[in-house]
């Protein structure tokens, strides 16, 4: 695998043209665009995003404290939550009461913030498990093997190459319930390459994994724009988002606060304030995970 | 004390139809609990089912396979009508549905009103006709080493394990595909198993469904060497189906025969030594009438036992349960 460029972000120009970045700022090539979504939990407004879009074959974090809403907006355009109101559209199709087992055939797939890998199936079966439009899925066809025996070789071999690339081969006939948390992570970003995303979704993909398995899956995120996916995900590293993202968002109370270009928007008061504290330039040494930041003017309201 | 008796009483357990019959049901629920983790508590619903279908079906003078097809479109109703509402909802939801399902099954075939078709209470017989006209065995007495049976019984052994043997290789096959390997990854995960473009709803009703026929198949069995009574399908059956389960091992093909054999056996044995050991003098504080109460009350220490030293049953993986919730 070549290492992938760093340096070669998205420019603005090429992300929402000659626009100044604000919340809700549309781009120039939408795969991802959501109108006046909103759901309430009782008395708490948990989402209420007005209008926001996401850049095609681009890097956007969605960052915020935590209860900003995040994980329930990724519910909602994945279809694991219903929303109250709103409208939210995928390559310009309505996405809005698609059952979620629907979404990875048009090329969406996602993985959970709490990873759900099959713990008793092996790491090769859960890899296999995954890949679209199986004829020994159906039931029918399942008990006879010649049907399907030839796909499903073809799959082994092509998890074979994914699961090497994420260091994950020699692992391969263990049950997956055996391994560490952050291989867990490798695994359930792996496992959705086994669909052929053309938008892969993660929910805190670093969330404790360690420092040297971040590096290899900065490298693998990085690589999956390369290949020409579209990468939307959210995570509480700030040196993580700084560092691949080309695109942030900012989400507090379940509103969009701010959008833009991670340099400008990590140093914009607000977010610094609502969400990254004010010593969040200070290098706390490779963040992993959580850090707890000094809570000095975090109590601020974003506004 | 007539060892040699008790001996051969406990072997002739073995290829009994009725354990022919714990074994297919209990296959069904493997499908269910053990490869899907479908709670399904109501498996002698599928049992009262395959049974009654088949002995009114065949009273009303419908063939043999005629009367086996109403079993199967009724077990497949059945599965509708438990599926559609409960397999959207989290699991422990299917086991309260299922188990009153079952005992409303019960209550209904029991009612007077229901008489004229399901015998009320009295259950129903003379539906063995169209089974033994298919006998090609001549008539006559055989002797099985242990045991000397008519052509009939011997007929139905045949007949009843040959159904364990194609349902096993049927649920091998299935389980080794792809299909299989889903069934699993919802049995771990369904949400991770929906989010990548698994249709979880469509396949738990088809897993639901094969647990359903294989469970009214063994309804079919269980009655051919006896008369259905209503009796036979209270709670405890779907608990001892559930217990040669655990016994062989929930995920697995062999494990549910291995288990009902084993189970069959050991309350066999329990209730020839406890026989002996009163007649013989040796046991005064229990009478005879006591044992079949004292043989399971056995049979559930024994079952402790076994899910506290050997979780996995006889056949199932150490390594894939230590890694269970």
């Amino acid at each position: 695998m070549s290492k992938p460029n760093l340096e070669k972000k998205a420019s603005l120009a090429s992300l929402i043209g000659d626009q100044t970045p604000r919340p809700g700022v549309k781009k120039v090539d939408p795969i991802i665009i959501a109108d006046n979504v909103s759901k309430r939990y009782g008395g708490l407004q948990a989402i209420d995003v007005d209008h926001v879009e996401i850049p095609r074959n681009a890097i956007v974090a969605l960052i915020g404290p935590n209860g900003a809403g995040k994980t329930t907006f990724f519910n909602i355009l994945t279809g694991f939550e219903t929303a109250d109101t709103g409208e939210w559209f995928y390559d310009g199709k309505p996405l809005r009461g698609v059952a979620p087992h629907n979404l990875p055939r048009i090329g969406l797939v996602r993985t959970f913030q709490l990873t759900k890998v099959l713990g008793l199936l092996t790491v090769m079966d859960n890899m296999k498990l995954a890949a679209l439009k199986q004829t020994g899925e159906k039931i029918l066809a399942s008990v006879f093997g010649f049907l399907w025996k030839k796909q499903d070789r073809a799959l082994e071999a092509e998890a074979t190459e994914i699961l090497k690339r994420f260091k994950l081969y020699e692992k391969a006939p263990d049950f997956a319930g055996g391994l560490s948390g952050g291989q867990r992570k490798l695994l359930e970003m792996a496992r959705a390459l086994m669909t052929h995303p053309k938008l892969i979704m993660l929910d805190e993909p670093m969330a404790g994994v360690n420092p040297a398995l971040t590096e290899s899956l900065l490298d693998h995120i990085l690589a999956l724009k390369t290949d020409g996916m579209t990468v939307l995900f959210v995570e509480h590293d700030v040196a993580m988002v700084r560092k691949i993202s080309d695109w942030v968002i900012v989400m507090a109370e379940g509103k969009i606060v701010a959008e833009g270009l991670p340099d400008q928007v990590l140093k914009d008061p607000a977010v610094i304030d609502a969400y990254l504290g004010s010593h969040q330039d200070t290098d706390l040494g490779l963040t992993t995970g959580r850090i707890t930041l000094p809570k000095t003017k975090s109590t601020r309201s974003s506004k | 004390m007539d060892f040699q008796n008790i001996l051969f009483n406990a072997i002739n357990e073995i290829l009994s139809p009725t354990t022919a019959a714990y074994a297919l049901a209990a296959m069904g629920l493997s499908v269910h609990f053990g490869y899907t983790g479908l709670l399904n508590f109501g498996q002698a619903a599928y049992l009262l089912v395959g049974s009654y279908g088949f002995a009114v079906a065949t009273i009303n003078g419908w063939s043999f396979f005629a009367a086996v097809g109403v079993t199967i479109a009724l077990s497949l109703i059945l599965t509708v009508i438990l599926g559609i509402p409960t397999l959207r909802l989290r699991a422990d939801y299917l086991a309260i549905v299922t188990i009153s399902a079952a005992e409303i099954l019960r209550y209904i075939v029991t009612t007077t009103g229901m008489s004229n078709i399901t015998g009320g209470s009295e259950g129903l017989s003379g539906f063995k006709g169209t089974f033994s006209d298919m006998n090609p065995i001549p008539e006559g007495t055989y002797n099985l080493g242990t045991l000397v049976i008519n052509e009939y019984d011997l007929w139905l052994r045949i007949v009843g394990w040959s159904v364990v043997i194609v349902v096993a290789i049927l649920l091998f096959l299935l389980m080794k595909s792809p299909w299989g390997r889903v069934l699993k990854g919802i049995r771990e995960d369904e949400d991770a198993v929906r989010s990548l473009g698994k249709n979880v709803f469509v396949l738990k009703m088809q897993a639901l469904a094969i647990g359903g026929v294989l469970g009214s198949l063994a309804g079919v069995i269980f009655v051919l060497p006896r008369a259905v009574q209503p009796g036979n399908y209270a709670t405890t059956l779907t608990f001892f189906i559930w217990t040669i389960l655990l016994l062989g091992g929930a995920a697995t093909i062999l494990g549910p025969v291995l288990g009902a054999i084993s189970f069959w056996v050991i309350l066999s044995l329990t209730q020839g030594i406890l026989f002996g050991l009163i007649d013989s003098g040796i046991v005064t504080f229990m009478s005879v009438t006591q044992v079949g109460q004292i043989r399971f009350m056995m049979v559930g220490l024994l079952l402790m036992l076994l899910v506290i030293f050997r979780p996995q049953g006889f056949l199932g993986n150490k390594k894939e349960m230590s890694f269970g919730v």
